[in-house]
């Protein structure tokens, strides 16, 4: 029986949030013996509530509270109210995620060093180095168990990664394999291996693939020392006349509001609903909203430079066998200025079935030119594109001026404009993806826009002056000390690679220095 | 490698004996009350939008979403429930009724008929691409994308095979059996 703890218990550490970032700390915190209360908005769905269902899970387990977006993104055209595809539930978006955890390359974390003075982007070099994750990376890719990582196998390859592969080699790609994923290719840590069912979005179904809802979570309760409590919305962060946060005050499954005092409290509600959280807690010491004396919280909102290219054949394919996103060609995830960008992409297999192909494909078509790529789906490959897109300070979650939640709360808006920098590299990549599959004989490609953010990234951003960001290089904010911000939205930039196993990686680093910081009483 | 059968089966459930009466199209209006596909191959009772009108928008379903392979009874399946919203809806039986009234009327006015009479697809789209930002045109089409490609029943017809965790995943079942990539 997991430990429950005291609302008046001013000891404990509270998280908010339970997927990659808040998951992951939570377990560390509670393995060194601190007492930990999680809150997480969603309700908790275990493995047997998953259904191989694209939209049965969509309704289930998506986080569809109301949201604006703004800008000249084309997703606030095509899902103008659902600007990103995340998970409301215990684990968070690691239910929901593909698995593919890839280290950022060295020069990733020196951006502003490296390309130099971008018009119109707010680059910044982190306040750490890819030598400062390492050891850390090494102990996430152990505690996910990524494959071609601690002597794992990759996973076998799927149809859709066998049309990717032949046509990497014929482009003449060096580095084409089934990925670094956190998905068991054999049984490990408790957990089985890859049985290629596919649907990996709507949850998997034998947990082969790392989530903190059946990893990290149950391992921390079993410790005594963790709480999770499922539908909690955190609604403010309260602080006493010393600007130290004391508490925080949430609404439970019956909607009535509580307060769970703490003696530390971690963000990890990811990049939009994290700001929205420090904005809402406003008060008459931190007008501008909590930890927000630099003015960047709710700035520099990434969400990768993504797009999806699709192509037919003229003989079957089923795409959708196995996993998701089984294979990746990292050959353009360099920095190669002569390309027209600055920055890279990664390109990996993805597949949608039937239902949700309907919806992504192309966004708002129809007529003949739409249903005859549909009529070719059993034929159809496809990839998803995912590169570092450029941080800007416009880019940004604020408070909806009138909209409010079901709280009485503002309701966040994402606005995001597109950089010239996201749009080249954009092109480049469609065409790249377009001519892996024309190597095989494609007989028609499909440039596909953007789905909603998977990826949301930047918004309390990391940086070495207190001016330039939110949180230091522990991810604590620079103007509460026992204030720490755990998910992407710390990240001063996004690189090319998928962010679950950084996220991951910058939990278990932070729980050291968490329980460093306690030890010594400095928090 | 293993391929998944796409032919039709669906099962000609024969509702009404007779195809009473109507238009030159294959979905009919039978008795005022009934809408009827060729051959009576499927019926469905309408209560609250006129007949002709859900008639109308089962072939308007069709000709935004085509698919040959698709019987009729799989769009109508699409629109029925417009009926029963219409019922509770004022509004949306409004926004229905109104928007197939001027659809009628702009297919009279070009071609001398009602929208279900023209012949061409082509030409039915046409007038669909008249109206394709306004919000009756999207709340059928944006309707379909469920109501139409979430029917478990059409996906095989796509050769998508839905669920698989309760068969053991395609670890057995051909996740890698492409043959006809060349090295």
């Amino acid at each position: 029986m997991a430990k429950t703890y005291d609302l008046n218990d001013d000891s404990v550490v509270v998280i908010i949030g339970s997927g990659a970032g808040g998951g992951t700390l939570g377990n560390e915190l509670a393995q060194k013996g601190i007492d930990t209360v999680i809150l997480e908005a969603g309700g908790r769905h275990e493995i047997q509530d998953f259904e191989n269902d694209e939209w049965g899970m969509f309704g289930k387990i998506s986080w569809l509270d109301p949201r604006t977006t703004s800008g000249d993104w084309r997703v606030a055209k095509d899902f103008s109210g659902l600007p990103a595809w995340i998970v409301k539930a215990v684990g968070g978006s690691t239910v929901h995620w593909a698995g593919a955890s890839l280290r950022f390359q060295e020069h990733e974390l020196k951006v502003q060093s490296t390309y130099g003075g971008i018009a119109g982007a707010n680059l910044l070099d982190w306040p750490i180095t890819l030598k400062d994750l390492e050891p850390y990376y090494a102990k996430a890719e152990d505690k996910m168990g990524v494959t071609r990582t601690n002597d794992i196998e990759g996973l076998p390859g799927n149809n859709n990664y066998k049309v990717m592969k032949a046509g990497a080699d014929k482009l003449g790609y060096k580095h084409c394999h089934t990925g670094r994923m956190a998905i068991n290719s054999a049984p490990r840590d408790g957990r089985g291996s890859c049985q290629q069912i596919g649907f990996c979005f709507q949850g998997c179904k034998t947990g082969a693939k790392w989530s903190t809802l059946y990893t990290e979570i149950p391992k921390g309760e079993a410790t005594g020392k963790l709480e999770v409590r499922a539908n909690a919305q955190v609604l403010k962060i309260e602080h006493n006349a010393q600007g130290k946060v004391t508490g925080v005050l949430y609404a439970d499954a019956e909607g009535n509001q509580q307060l769970q005092k703490a003696r530390v409290v971690c963000v990890a509600g990811n990049s939009i609903e994290s700001p929205r959280l420090l904005l809402n807690s406003a008060s008459s010491m931190f007008p501008d909203g909590l930890a927000n004396s630099s003015g960047q919280v709710g700035r520099n909102y990434m969400r990768h430079m993504t797009g999806s290219v699709y192509a037919v054949f003229d003989k079957p394919v089923n795409m959708y066998r196995g996993t998701t996103m089984a294979g990746i060609i990292s050959d353009e995830s360099r920095n190669d200025p002569s390309r027209g960008f600055v920055g890279g992409y990664e390109m990996e297999t993805l597949s949608l079935g039937v239902p949700f192909m309907a919806a992504f494909l192309n966004p708002g078509a129809w007529g003949r030119s739409f249903t005859s790529a549909m009529d070719m789906y059993d034929h159809m490959a496809g990839m998803w594109l995912v590169g570092e897109d450029m941080p800007q300070e416009s880019n940004r979650i604020t408070l909806h001026d009138s909209k409010k939640d079901q709280h009485g709360l503002p309701i966040p808006n994402v606005h995001f404009d597109d950089h010239p920098n996201d749009i080249a590299m954009r092109n480049h990549a469609y065409q790249q993806g377009a001519a892996v599959y024309d190597a095989v004989g494609a007989v028609r490609t499909f440039p596909t826009p953007p789905y909603p953010s998977t990826h949301n990234m930047g918004t309390n951003r990391m940086s070495e002056k207190p001016r330039d960001g939110v949180v230091n290089k522990w991810g604590q904010t620079h103007d509460v000390a026992n204030l720490f911000v755990s998910d992407g939205s710390q990240f001063t930039t996004g690189a090319a690679e998928n962010p679950t196993l950084t996220i991951v990686t910058l939990a278990i680093r932070q729980a050291d220095y968490i329980a460093e910081q306690m030890g010594q009483k400095a928090i | 490698m293993r391929t998944v059968d796409k032919k039709s089966r669906v099962s000609r459930r024969q509702f009404l004996q007779t195809a009473g009466a109507g238009t030159a199209g294959v979905i009919a209006i039978v008795n005022g009350a009934f809408v009827m596909g060729a051959n009576g191959a499927w019926a469905m009772e309408v209560e609250n939008l006129q007949p002709s009108t859900m008639a109308t928008l089962i072939q308007m379903a069709r000709d935004i979403y085509p698919h040959d392979h698709l019987a009729d009874s799989y769009y109508a399946k699409a629109m029925i429930g417009y009926d029963a919203v219409a019922g509770k809806n004022g509004d949306i039986k409004q926004l229905l009724e109104t928007g197939v009234a001027e659809l009628d009327g702009a297919a009279k006015a070009k071609h001398g008929t009602g929208y279900l009479s023209v012949g061409w697809e082509e030409d039915r789209a046409d007038l669909l691409k008249a109206i394709e930002d306004d919000s009756f045109f999207q709340r059928i089409r944006g309707g379909l994308i469920t109501g139409l490609y979430n029917q478990p029943e059409v996906w095989a017809k796509f050769g998508y095979e839905g669920a698989s965790a309760d068969k053991g995943g395609y670890i057995d079942r051909g996740f890698d059996d492409i043959d006809w990539l060349k090295a």
